[in-house]
């Protein structure tokens, strides 16, 4: 089953002279249980893609469906949010810095109007590797891999379907980047999630993901499996440009 | 003959909770060569190369016995002696031009006052200094960056921008903190071949601050791993594969690799044992 669907995705910012094409006539595919990596420079449009399904980026056209339901406008119910959550790139910026994590997980799970809060907390927080002594710790408290388990923990609160992942571990340092990482492996495959994961960095997409889409100024140049990029053979003259780049020569 | 001489370095920072101690008892010395240093956030890397230039701000305090430019302790000069060193014997590139570039200031008048803070010539002569600069950091159509303002140059540039304003005095070392990290895989080595290219033509030394142990081993000669504010290891650039600690080899083994596929990337256990021993010299 298709967990995501975008056909022909247009988004913009701005209008008339001020306007512009974040994203042009994108389009891919994530199967359900897929992950799929959206790679490419700053300003490509990676990112917008995933603001775009979650409502944050409200001027598009196009057709986003999520598990076959289409989407209109930038109006998204409950029930979307039960199904797609985003975990974005910045863990410092991202919490509340004057709620403990324990106000954060609790209000989303009331927000998602689910009951039982105090177990499903304590079961979050065991859930990412955090457990009990962190749960009335303010944010400042953590290190920026704990914040980035919180930001996880939030997102799994309401049990979604799809994670959207914004460069998930590019404020972390390498070591606890692998964590976090793994944290991600082994969520995907206890829970059968989805992952949309954007990432600049080629060797963390072709780690996590299994099909990947190369981006520049907005368009999609290619798609392809990890297995090719992992053998160096990307079809355009642009991902082969990316790969060059991030590869150091002696690797 | 080393361009700087460190020894027994410390910096630290009262607080309600005590001292605490950000690099503790770093020596090392520079030659005319590209020495990186690499370490996680909080390891002292930045802290290191700010010391050196007395950069580190009240309540911190610097001690060591020395450090030693070209034989002169820069511990014992005085404040306005410390203004003649920055920028015209060791200059600083820090990591994100959006915040080192003044924004209201255009990028030519930036460049001709770092000229003319430290030499004396004519507004005209600098201005003739500031396009060759900008020539040599590669920017095309200088006369046009020279009129912008910051926020008209993309990252890549600001940061060429910032190298370029740092070269214009000529210093004999460059301190580069995380020169590209803000910066587009693609264009970041384009901006480290220049910053390269550069040093070595004009035979300066580098001190090059970095957590990216990839980039460093391919653009240093050599490396000092630093943890919990003190050197563990030193290793040759090229060999930086083939470290022998722990740490390093820990750091290198958490990062994924294209060439090998797994299920799940090494963590690294940290040991308490490495703060505690003693910091390697440099």
């Amino acid at each position: 089953m298709t967990a995501l669907e975008i056909k022909d995705l247009n988004v913009w910012f701005g209008h008339a002279h001020d306007r512009v094409d974040a994203v042009k006539s994108a389009g891919l595919n994530v199967m359900q249980g897929e992950s799929f990596g959206l790679v490419g420079e700053s300003g490509s449009g990676k990112s917008t893609i995933l603001r775009a399904i979650t409502g944050l980026a409200p001027h598009w056209s196009g057709t986003i469906r999520v598990e076959g339901e289409p989407l209109y406008g930038a109006k998204r119910d409950r029930g979307f949010f039960r199904t797609v959550q985003m975990v974005f790139q910045d863990p410092y910026a991202s919490l509340h810095p004057r709620h403990t994590v324990d106000q954060v997980l609790s209000e989303t799970i009331r927000l998602h109007g689910l009951d039982n809060i105090d177990k499903r907390v304590t079961d979050l927080l065991n859930d990412v590797g955090l457990g009990q002594r962190f749960r009335f710790r303010y944010p400042h408290q953590l290190s920026g891999g704990q914040r980035q388990r919180v930001a996880i923990a939030r997102a799994l609160a309401g049990e979604p379907d799809i994670l959207l992942l914004d460069e998930p571990t590019s404020a972390l340092d390498v070591s606890v980047q692998a964590e976090v990482l793994n944290l991600l492996t082994d969520l995907r495959s206890q829970r059968g999630l989805t992952y949309l994961m954007v990432s600049h960095d080629l060797p963390v997409i072709a780690h996590m993901c299994e099909q990947l889409a190369v981006m520049r100024s907005g368009e999609i140049v290619e798609v392809m499996s990890s297995e090719t990029l992992r053998l160096g053979k990307p079809n355009h003259e642009y991902s082969k440009q990316l790969l060059n780049a991030s590869v150091a020569p002696h690797q | 003959m080393n361009l700087l001489d460190i020894e027994d370095l410390w910096v630290r920072f009262p607080t309600r909770q005590g001292v605490f101690d950000a690099v503790r008892g770093v020596s090392f010395s520079l030659g005319r060569e590209r020495l990186g240093i690499v370490g996680e956030s909080g390891s002292g890397k930045s802290m290191t190369g700010r010391a050196i230039l007395r950069l580190i701000r009240k309540p911190g305090i610097v001690e060591a016995n020395h450090i030693n430019l070209e034989g002169r302790d820069l511990l014992q000069l005085t404040e306005r002696e410390m203004r003649s060193v920055r920028g015209k014997q060791i200059s600083m590139v820090m990591q994100d031009p959006k915040f080192s570039l003044n924004p209201v200031v255009t990028v030519g008048e930036q460049l001709m006052e770092a000229y003319l803070q430290h030499n004396s010539g004519s507004k005209s002569r600098a201005k003739k200094m500031a396009i060759e600069m900008l020539e040599d950091v590669s920017i095309r159509d200088p006369e046009r960056v020279m009129r912008a303002y910051p926020h008209e140059v993309s990252g890549g540039m600001g940061q060429r921008i910032m190298i370029a304003m740092m070269l214009i005095p000529n210093p004999n070392i460059l301190i580069a903190d995380e020169p590209t990290s803000a910066l587009d895989v693609s264009v970041q080595r384009q901006v480290l071949n220049i910053m390269d290219g550069l040093v070595k033509e004009r035979g300066m030394g580098l001190i090059f601050i970095s957590h990216d142990l990839n980039l460093v081993s391919e653009f240093c000669d050599r490396v000092l791993i630093m943890y919990s504010g003190r050197i563990v290891e030193v290793c040759e650039a090229d060999k930086l594969h083939q470290a022998q600690h722990p740490y390093t080899q820990g750091l290198l083994n958490s990062l994924p690799r294209l060439d090998d596929k797994r299920l799940h990337l090494s963590v690294l256990t940290r040991d308490p044992s490495w703060s505690d021993a003693p910091s390697v010299r440099g």
